[in-house]
């Protein structure tokens, strides 16, 4: 995820990886990693292995995936919401139910 | 495919890894004439969140949602081939890309005959893999391959703010930390050159990289 302070905990933090920052430090279900204060990126990706990497001319980081173990933790869908040709948002829960056959292409 | 197996339940749902968003894949979606969902994924988010690294890449979803195949190669038909007069008529290095994709290894026979038995029998499909066999089967993430989708992201991140040579040392970092990511090339060989030929930017290009790992490697072999 992208990033433009490295004293404030990611917009899209939550969103992207199920990490909350909260008084007690970082969490996830029911782990809890603690932060040291004051909250800085860097001190977040070493604790819970993510890669930052960062464009410091242009004031831009980007906080990498989790390392260590599989691209997936669980076999459980994650939550994907991408839009349609026509810039509609679709969220693939809305196909609970059915059984999917999803297939990534591209046109290059 | 969607023809014969929508009826009996299976819905497909397509996913660009496009860069170009809409203006790229849109057109592709339209000649195609899509009635299933046809999604775009300008960001690559796929590629973080399930491991892709390659198209086209399948993943099947059961009714509750849980993967009960990770992303593996997916060609549920065989691609029609391009005869000699029409390549005469392409620009060169696409006329040799496509003889060259030719010796590419693929089985779309297997793979469209696991998926009908897997949208035949649900749970009970030998090709239906248990939660763990999934997360194992699934791609290793260590860290140069997450330090890899970070870098991309932030490449992809300043190429859209019109920083374009920045952008490019950034995905230069991707490809030599993840050089398996054939995504992460061909969506930066792409925007240098809509051919993806040999340009300044990057020190390979598709036809070089397939030749020096053999065609026939260019995916690996379908474990069903």
């Amino acid at each position: 995820m992208i990033i433009t302070r490295l004293d404030q905990p990611p917009a899209e933090l939550e969103r992207r990886t199920g990490w909350a920052i909260k008084p007690e430090g970082a969490c996830r279900a029911e782990a809890c990693v603690p932060l040291p204060q004051p909250f800085d990126v860097r001190e977040l990706a070493r604790r819970l292995r993510m890669p930052l990497v960062g464009d410091e001319q242009h004031g831009m980081w980007a906080l990498g995936p989790e390392f260590g173990g599989h691209a997936l933790s669980s076999a459980e869908l994650p939550d994907i919401v991408l839009p349609d040709r026509d810039g509609r948002d679709f969220d693939l829960r809305s196909l609970r139910g059915t059984k999917v056959f999803m297939i990534a292409w591209a046109s290059w | 495919m969607r023809e014969e197996l929508h009826p009996l339940g299976l819905e497909v749902v397509s996913v660009a890894l496009d860069a170009g968003g809409a203006e790229a894949a849109g057109p592709w979606i339209d000649r195609a004439g899509t009635t299933h969902p046809a999604l775009i994924d300008a960001t690559h988010v796929l590629g973080e969140l399930l491991g892709i690294v390659n198209v086209p890449s399948g993943v099947w979803v059961d009714e509750d949602g849980w993967i009960v195949r990770p992303p593996e190669p997916a060609f549920p038909w065989r691609p029609r081939q391009p005869d000699e007069e029409l390549l005469a008529q392409l620009p060169a290095v696409t006329a040799e890309q496509l003889r060259e994709s030719q010796k590419i290894r693929i089985e779309p026979e297997r793979y469209l005959a696991a998926l009908r038995d897997w949208v035949a029998r649900g749970g009970e499909s030998q090709y239906a893999l248990a939660p763990d066999e999934v997360v194992a089967r699934s791609r290793p993430r260590g860290e140069e391959p997450a330090r890899a989708a970070a870098c991309f992201e932030l490449a992809d991140h300043l190429r859209r703010a019109g920083h374009g040579s920045d952008a490019t040392r950034w995905f230069r970092e991707a490809h030599r930390l993840d050089p398996d990511n054939w995504t992460y090339k061909r969506q930066a060989w792409s925007l240098a050159d809509p051919l993806q030929g040999p340009t300044d930017d990057y020190d390979s290009d598709w036809l070089t990289d397939v030749r020096r790992i053999g065609a026939e490697n260019y995916y690996p072999p379908l474990d069903l």
